[in-house]
């Protein structure tokens, strides 16, 4: 009895139907939310001392950067629930973390560039922050490439999710690579356990986005999972007629 | 909180740093968008991949159908 919640959570179709209400609300919210944090970010807080307005890439630069380790647990340790637990659905989860984790952290190293020139003089450098975060994109793309070299699901679903726990030892990595090898990248300015070096004028628009990015993170895994589901549930009685019911009224509305 | 340029130009040239914001904020939103836009075409082509089942499997029954009346003695 107290595990049938548990069992439910496994459930696509529990998660499909549960996510249709959650996702507007969602998208709403990560629209408002980034949408005001940029024009906050970009227009109204001020110029940095040292770093003049090419610091403000930092309002998109580090919630990416957030969301690509956080992105990295989820997948990680959806991966771990499917192999212990062998739950269908956390495994769907675990697949569409990886794209979404790529991107995000590409954005944050593609910034982190654009930022650098104006900064340090340079696009790139073997900084340890860098390459640890270029490490974690090899990552989610060895995770994608894995999942499409088995033509069997199952297969592919076991070999990713240990390729993403092995991975982990890089996350530790990434969060202490400005304090261990002290070189380019400059330090945390947010801190969970003492008073963060960044004016509240310029941490509310951060705040603000990277709140955003979270929002737009849940909005994002939903809606690729939920597209996962349905492709490797079609044979199902309720896929069939959630896609037959969507064609015909669209059908009558064309 | 008052808005920190004094013109729009003044607010693209951002003193020389423009470009850099300005193409770390469009890169970003582009990918973001991708990301959001990727499901829906996936339904798209799930859907399609659906319907081209169903019109094999309809055509399948009517040529079967019409076996089993040729078959019937007239």
């Amino acid at each position: 009895m107290a595990w049938q919640w548990f069992h439910r959570l496994g459930s696509p179709r529990w998660f499909y139907q549960k996510t249709s209400a959650w996702m507007p609300w969602l998208a709403l919210a990560s629209v408002l939310l980034i949408g005001a944090g940029s024009v906050w970010g970009l227009g109204f807080a001020p110029e940095d001392a040292k770093q003049g307005n090419s610091y403000r890439i930092i309002y998109i630069h580090v919630p990416a950067a957030f969301l690509a380790l956080a992105g990295y647990y989820i997948m990680a340790i959806s991966g771990a629930i499917g192999l212990i637990w062998k739950m269908k659905l956390s495994f769907v989860v675990m697949r569409a973390a990886a794209p979404i984790g790529a991107v995000l952290t590409f954005i944050a190293l593609f910034t982190g560039a654009v930022w650098g020139k104006p900064t340090w003089g340079t696009y790139w450098v073997w900084d340890a922050r860098i390459t640890s975060m270029l490490i974690l994109l090899f990552l989610y793309i060895g995770v994608i490439a894995l999942a499409r070299a088995f033509s069997r699901e199952q297969v592919a679903d076991k070999a990713c999710a240990l390729l993403a726990l092995v991975g982990t030892v890089n996350i530790p990595i990434i969060y202490k690579s400005v304090d261990w090898w002290f070189t380019l990248h400059q330090p945390a300015t947010i801190k969970f356990t003492e008073k963060s070096s960044i004016d509240p004028s310029m941490f509310y628009p951060l705040l603000t986005m990277i709140i955003g990015f979270y929002c737009l993170y849940a909005w994002t895994l939903m809606a690729h999972t939920r597209e996962k589901i349905l492709q490797r549930e079609w044979r199902t009685s309720w896929v069939q007629q959630l896609m037959r019911g969507k064609s015909m009224t669209e059908s009558k509305a064309g | 909180m008052q808005f920190q340029f004094e013109s729009l130009a003044a607010f693209l040239h951002m003193d020389g740093h423009g470009p850099f914001v300005w193409a770390a904020y469009a890169v970003t939103f582009v990918a973001l968008a991708a990301l959001a836009f990727q499901p829906r075409l996936q339904r798209r082509r799930l859907k399609r991949e659906l319907e081209r089942q169903q019109r094999i499997e309809a055509r399948r029954r009517s040529v079967e159908a019409q076996r089993s009346r040729a078959a019937e003695p007239a």
